[in-house]
């Protein structure tokens, strides 16, 4: 089944709520290699006037792809994983994510375009916390490509 | 009392200076680690049989992930994580990994550009794997003191 096109533009309202531990970010800094101690240690998160410790710059992506998940995984898409690739991805942070936080994400699917069988399908992810404040905006782009292709 | 790591000033910069390079390494092993930690299980990222099956030279590492080390070089530099205000980049080329064995993704960041106004640096990554190329535009800004 293609890619279906008529999905651009839509748009689902916040899900449920993301709760942001610092065991997480702990486990998620240590896999990406960050070492900065305001990701694992309160006290060094303090000195630099966070409430407590601060997630890594790529870790939005988390809350991203659960809220992804409605629209990707949905059959009447027609996005087929295993010919899936990701393209492109850009975190915009509207203050840090920190440990305690309440995130909620509504989705936005911005575009689907087909071009020589090759589908594109933008989405973005924008990440509030428990006042509505905004947190990051994360924009992800997916090719997929053509069933035929080896 | 942990004491606050230097951070890097605005008038010191130019355009076109290299302020950090790292080369930083990636087995499968890492890879299982970041799936559970970002909650990507695609095979294709621990299981040969399936990546080669959707024709994948072999295992490669999550693009996010490779994303996220070269944040981890940005953060260091700038001595607060949470100063990186906007990321980006493309995925260009997949970071296979061996088995067994170990991957080197070499980072490096230069001074894209200069924003007095918003007191931000535009940091412009190179992130190689032998000297080729695996993520494109990858640009970091940095909002400093």
């Amino acid at each position: 089944m293609p890619v279906d096109t008529s999905f651009a533009g839509r748009a689902y309202p916040p899900g449920d709520v993301y709760v942001v531990s610092r065991e997480k970010l702990r486990e998620f800094a240590e896999a990406t290699g960050a070492t900065h101690p305001a990701h694992t240690d309160p006290q060094a998160a303090r000195a630099l006037g966070y409430p407590d410790v601060i997630a890594p710059p790529t870790f939005a992506v988390v809350v991203a792809q659960r809220t992804e998940a409605q629209y990707v995984q949905d059959p009447a898409a027609g996005i087929d994983f295993s010919r899936v690739v990701h393209a492109d991805e850009r975190f915009t942070h509207h203050r840090p994510i920190h440990a305690g936080d309440r995130l909620r994400a509504a989705l936005h699917v911005d575009a689907v375009t087909q071009r020589a069988g090759l589908s594109m399908v933008t989405t973005r992810c924008e990440i509030v916390d428990e006042d509505g404040g905004a947190v990051a905006t994360v924009v992800s782009t997916l090719a997929v490509r053509p069933e035929d292709a080896a | 009392m942990t004491a606050a790591p230097a951070r890097p000033a605005l008038a010191d910069l130019a355009v076109g200076q290299e302020v950090a390079r790292r080369p930083v390494t990636v087995d499968r092993a890492r890879l299982v680690r970041y799936a559970g930690a970002s909650g990507d299980f695609n095979p294709i990222h621990w299981n040969e049989r399936v990546a080669t099956a959707v024709g994948l030279p072999g295992v490669i590492a999550h693009g996010m992930w490779t994303m996220g080390a070269a944040a981890a070089v940005v953060a260091d530099w700038a001595g607060d994580p949470g100063a990186v205000v906007d990321y980006q980049v493309r995925f260009t080329r997949p970071v296979v990994v061996p088995d067994p064995g170990e991957v080197v993704v070499d980072v490096v960041a230069t001074v894209g550009a200069l924003d007095a106004e918003a007191r931000t640096v535009r940091l412009d990554l190179t992130v190689s794997v032998d000297g080729a190329r695996v993520l494109g535009r990858a640009q970091a800004v940095v909002r400093l003191v």
